[in-house]
Parts: structure tokens; C-alpha cells; sequence
């Protein structure tokens, strides 16, 4: 029995022990997530650029592009911290104290919330070239090889059995662009306010699986073989083709609409931490032609109009592409679309 | 001399009574109470139609009935299953026993979200587990089946783990009582040793349960977030509404879900207590 019990109880001190492991790991993974947002002192300037899930590629290689150039300018040494997220989820993570220098991200509506705080002075948005969005892209189709389906445009989506992969707008400012173009649609073929929403309502029932995000949908698309059509970025979707070469086949619908990623500069942040100079150097250098080809090397639409005709091979350039302008503004189209009890919540309520 | 003891303080080995109560109570405050307060006073911000305005929606009922249906059914398979692994843990020796106890501990130093994506694409239809199943005409991956499956995943140490100390201290001479009396050995389980687990295993199931409606890094990936389906839970419901920035709807529905899980923490409570009276009337 003694004996039992001593074993025992060792036994539970070894326990703890692991437990303390366990909480000490925790403790070191939060410490390390936490300093993302944190900076070191050195004589290279650092700057953070928030930006959202498919730019990773992009500002890897643009990064390196931009520190050769600005030293090469002006002698100094840049160091860029990137940070990749939901775009929504990381303008919140700005307006809560990330000390951000640049956000480039997906809409201009999540940069609208940060300056709704004042932290971004207002006007950003004519602060850089057309309106602020060095790189555009557009909504289009990622289907599977063979297209069993023969999906070809938005009407072939709301068919009886097709499956739909989109993420979901009222968690992710990205996907509120899927459901602008399929309206864009609707509204190109001249329906009334009914047929637009009875479309939209036989659309999003075809949904089968609604992630909370863009790269949560592509997972589900291509990872789990869920579905039979991906609504998607563009960028994605090229991205998505080249690293799966022959699996998947890029289908452009006749009317999408001109998805605007913007940039811009955080005031507050840039002129506390001294920055402002590499912060608006290194955002008005996305306009350069090296730059602009860059984009469109990882499938983003140079805002150049020139450079863009020489990747007319890459972007199909005979789509009909709608603008937010259209919709009377991010602001009126989540009046209108988005907020409780309008548009979407409407046609998505079961 | 007694009296006076008992008036003044008890003395005691190590001293420090007030200093660790003050500790406890600035902890609790600054981790628990103020933060928990603070959900209170956002969500007081809507006025009262509006709260139930935003409650009795269909999306948010549904939501409510998916999280804590999910987690209810999670928990009692947890108990189920954890119960056997408690037993075979504490009361088998076997290679590799060790080993096999640490990964009971598993699902919570794992990121959940990384469980739920590793989940999702082993249960979806193309998925190793999830093809045999499609086989079968069961469809896991992006339905109640795959939620469950998440929250059984994130609810199993906390049953295991309550169990397991119980067991261990278990004294053997009950059994051996109970058998020399005449008990079949699966009486001797269901009246013996069955009942001494019962309020460990009260505690387990509310945890579990507790902890599954609140979920939501390993569920997200795997429930497919559809309102047409309901498998949208409550805590998705919240993100959503976050990032909307509607901090107040948020709050609100956080606070539902805090009542809720302190109901259920409180209902077993009640019931352990009862449970501890019986035991010493017996």
C-alpha cells in the first residue's frame, strides 16, 4: 500500500512537471507570435508593412527589389517586417496598436476603418496614383481540369448541383469583392432588383462549404477537394495554377468586377517612429516599372496601363469590369449589401 | 487559552494567508473578473430590444442550438472513450505506455486552428479518412459529423485527465471486496468503482462541454460555416460580427455564451455536491 502510494505520487510529480513543459512552450510560442508587431533597435531602418494573405509572394520578392533600390538612392539600409492576415482581421489588428508604418490591403474599406480612428489622415486615398492601388485584380472562376461542369460564366453557377467554394462576406472584407462581381453580373444583364437578388439567392445556395476567408476557400478547393467551382482573387488563382501545374484550369467570366487593393501610409505610426520618408518612398516605388512587372509576374494587373498590355497574354483584358464607384462607394455598399439586415443577410437567411 | 486561539488567528505551519488571498484576488480580477466585466458593460450598449432583436435571429438561434447540440454529444462520447483511457492508462502496464500519456495531453498544446485545418483535410472526401467514409455514404468534413468529431479532438484530456487521478488512488481492496462478496465483475464496475469515478467524471463532461461551445480555432475549418446547413457555431457568429467591427453584437452574444457555460459549470457543481452528500450518508 505504502508503496502505492509513493509511486503515486511520483508519478503525479512527474506529471506536473510535464505540465509545466507544456505552459512554459505556450508561454514562448505567445511571446514569439507577440513580437511581430514589436521592432529592434539597430542603425537599419525597419519598417512594417500589414498587409493581407495573397501578397506573401509578392512583397518577398518586392521587398528585395525595393531595399537595393533605396540604398542604392539614398545609402541608407532598410529592413521591411511583413505580416500577412485576413485583411479585416488585420486593420483591426492596427487600429488596436500593431505599429504599423504602410498597410497595403485588400480593400480600401478596411483602410477607411483606420482612419476612422484618425490614425490614417484623411485623403490617403489621393495621396498615391489611381486612387491609391498601384496593382488591381479581379474575380474570376478556378475550376478542375476538364471542366465537367462547363462552367463559363455566373449563370452556369446557380445550375442545380454545382457546388460553390467562396469565402464568406460577413467575415472577410476579400470575399465581399465574389459577391460584387456576381452582382456586377446581374446588373450587366440589365435584371430588376428581384432577378439580382433571386440570382445572388440561387448563387450563395449552391455554396457548399463558406470559409471565413479567401485562403481558407482555396484550402478547402484544392487541399480538400471540396467543390467543383472557386470563386477567386485572380493572383490566386494564377498562383494556384503554377503551383499545381495541369489540375486546374483559370475560367474569366464576361463581367467580374475591378478589385482595388489599396496602401497607405499610417501617419500616426510613421511620424512616431521616424519613418515617414522610407514609408512613402517604399509605397509610391510600387508605381515603377520594375514594380508594375513584378505584380504582374505574380498575377496582379499593373495599374500602368502600358505595362498591363504587355501581360496581355497573362489578364484576359475583354472582361467587363464594374467598379466600387458603381456601387456608390465601399461605404454605401455595405449600407446597401453587407451590414445586418441587407442585402446578404436577406438572400442568405435559412 | 483555547477560546482565545479560536477567537484570534489559527496558527499555521507556513504563514502567508493574507498575502496569497491578495495575490488570488488581484489575479482573478486582472485576468478574470475586470476582463468579464468589460463584456458586460459592451454589450450594454444595445438597448434591450435590440439584444433580443439580435438573439431570436435565425442565424444566431441556429448557431446557439448547432454549439451547444455539438458539444453536448462531443461530451458524451468524450466521457465514453476518455473513461476507457483512463483504465487502460492507470491500470495496464504495457510498452510504450508513457508515451501514449503524453499524447493525451496533445490536443492542448496544439495550436487548435492547426488541428482543425489538419482535421478537415483528413475527413474531407478525398482525405484518408474521409474517402472510406464517403464510401459509406457518411460525409464527415464540412458537417455536424466533422464539428463533432473537432470538439470530441479538443474536449478528450479534459475527461482523461479528471479521471485519471481517481483511478490511480482507487484502492484495490473495494474490488476485491466486492468480488469476494459475490459481484460480477461488471457489477463490480457499474456499483464499485463506477460510482467512486462518477464526480470526476462530472467534471470532465463539464469542462469538455464547456469548452466546446466556446471553440473555435479547430471547428472553423471543419464545419463548412453554412447557415443552409447549420453548422455555423456561436463563436463564428461572434467573429463575424467582429469584424464588422460591431463590438457591441459581439459582446452580447459572448455574454449568452458565458452564462450558458457557467450554467453548465454550476448545474455540475450542484450535482457533484449532491453526489458528495450521498456518499457520506452511505
Amino acid at each position: 500500500m505504502l508503496g502505492d502510494m509513493q509511486k503515486s505520487r511520483k508519478q503525479q510529480g512527474k506529471k506536473t512537471t510535464y505540465r509545466y513543459h507544456i505552459t512554459a512552450l505556450l508561454l514562448a510560442v505567445m511571446m514569439l507570435l507577440l513580437s511581430g508587431c514589436g521592432r529592434q533597435k539597430s542603425d537599419v531602418i525597419t519598417i512594417t508593412n500589414v498587409s493581407y494573405d495573397p501578397t506573401r509572394e509578392f512583397y518577398e520578392a518586392y521587398n528585395k527589389m525595393f531595399i537595393q533600390h533605396y540604398e542604392a538612392e539614398t545609402g541608407k539600409k532598410v529592413e521591411v517586417i511583413q505580416s500577412h492576415g485576413g485583411s479585416g482581421m488585420q486593420a483591426r489588428s492596427v487600429v488596436e496598436g500593431c505599429n504599423a508604418d504602410v498597410v497595403t490591403l485588400a480593400l480600401a474599406h478596411d483602410i477607411s476603418l483606420i482612419e476612422d480612428t484618425g490614425l490614417i489622415n484623411e485623403g490617403w486615398m489621393d495621396q498615391f496614383p489611381d486612387q491609391s492601388a498601384p496593382y488591381t485584380s479581379t474575380i474570376v472562376f478556378l475550376v478542375r481540369k476538364g471542366n465537367e461542369r462547363n462552367i463559363k460564366d455566373w449563370d452556369d453557377l446557380i445550375q442545380p448541383g454545382v457546388e460553390v467554394i467562396t469565402p464568406d462576406p460577413k467575415s472577410s472584407g476579400g470575399a465581399c469583392w465574389n459577391f460584387l462581381a456576381a452582382l456586377s453580373y446581374a446588373k450587366e444583364k440589365g435584371y430588376s432588383e428581384a432577378e439580382q437578388k433571386k440570382f445572388l439567392k440561387e448563387l450563395y445556395a449552391n455554396v457548399s462549404v463558406m470559409d471565413s476567408g479567401a485562403r481558407g476557400s482555396t484550402t478547402t478547393f484544392v487541399e480538400n477537394g471540396k467543390g467543383d467551382v472557386l470563386i477567386a482573387w485572380e493572383n490566386e488563382a494564377m498562383t494556384v495554377l503554377k503551383n499545381y501545374p495541369g489540375e486546374y484550369e483559370l475560367i474569366s467570366p464576361t463581367v467580374s468586377i475591378l478589385a482595388q487593393p489599396s496602401v497607405a501610409v499610417v501617419d500616426d505610426n510613421v511620424d512616431f517612429n521616424g519613418t515617414r520618408d522610407v514609408a512613402e518612398a517604399y509605397l509610391s516605388y510600387l508605381y515603377e516599372d520594375d514594380a508594375q512587372r513584378l505584380a504582374a509576374e505574380n498575377g496582379y494587373r499593373p495599374s500602368n496601363q502600358e505595362i498591363l498590355k504587355e501581360y496581355e497574354d497573362t489578364f484576359d483584358l475583354t472582361m467587363t469590369l464594374w467598379s466600387i464607384d458603381d456601387f456608390g462607394g465601399w461605404d454605401q455598399a455595405y449600407k446597401d449589401y453587407f451590414d445586418d439586415d441587407a442585402w446578404f443577410d436577406e438572400i442568405y437567411n435559412y | 487559552m483555547k477560546r482565545r486561539f479560536r477567537k484570534n488567528k489559527k496558527i499555521r505551519v507556513i504563514p502567508g494567508f493574507h498575502l496569497t488571498l491578495g495575490i488570488t484576488v488581484t489575479m482573478l480580477s486582472l485576468i478574470v473578473l475586470i476582463p468579464l466585466a468589460s463584456v458586460m458593460v459592451y454589450s450594454l450598449k444595445l438597448s434591450l430590444s435590440e439584444f433580443f432583436g439580435l438573439l431570436t435571429k435565425s442565424n444566431v438561434l441556429y448557431a446557439f442550438a448547432t454549439s451547444i447540440g455539438c458539444s453536448f454529444l462531443a461530451a458524451c462520447i468524450n466521457v465514453v472513450f476518455g473513461v476507457i483511457l483512463a483504465w487502460t492508462l492507470t491500470r495496464y502496464d504495457f510498452p510504450g505506455k508513457r508515451i501514449l500519456d503524453g499524447f493525451i495531453e496533445l490536443p492542448f498544446a496544439l495550436p487548435t486552428a492547426v488541428a482543425g485545418i489538419t482535421l478537415s483535410k483528413m475527413y474531407s472526401d478525398t482525405g484518408v479518412i474521409g474517402k472510406p467514409l464517403a464510401v459509406l455514404g457518411i460525409k464527415a468534413a464540412y458537417t455536424h459529423v466533422g464539428l463533432v468529431i473537432a470538439l470530441v479532438f479538443v474536449g478528450i484530456p479534459f475527461v482523461v485527465r479528471s479521471v485519471q487521478p481517481i483511478l490511480e488512488k482507487l484502492d484495490g481492496q473495494y474490488e476485491e471486496a466486492a468480488y469476494i462478496l459475490g459481484a460480477t465483475p461488471s457489477k463490480t464496475f457499474f456499483k464499485v468503482i463506477l460510482s467512486e469515478m462518477k464526480p470526476a467524471i462530472l467534471t470532465g463532461f463539464g469542462l469538455a462541454f464547456a469548452r466546446g461551445v466556446g471553440e473555435y480555432g479547430s471547428v472553423i475549418y471543419i464545419s463548412g460555416n453554412s447557415a443552409k446547413e447549420h453548422t455555423q457555431v456561436i463563436s463564428y457568429v461572434i467573429m463575424q460580427k467582429l469584424n464588422y467591427i460591431d463590438y457591441a453584437s459581439a459582446t452580447a452574444i459572448a455574454l449568452v455564451m458565458l452564462i450558458i457555460s457557467f450554467l453548465i459549470l454550476f448545474a455540475v457543481n450542484i450535482i457533484q455536491m449532491k453526489q458528495a452528500q450521498r456518499t457520506n450518508q452511505l
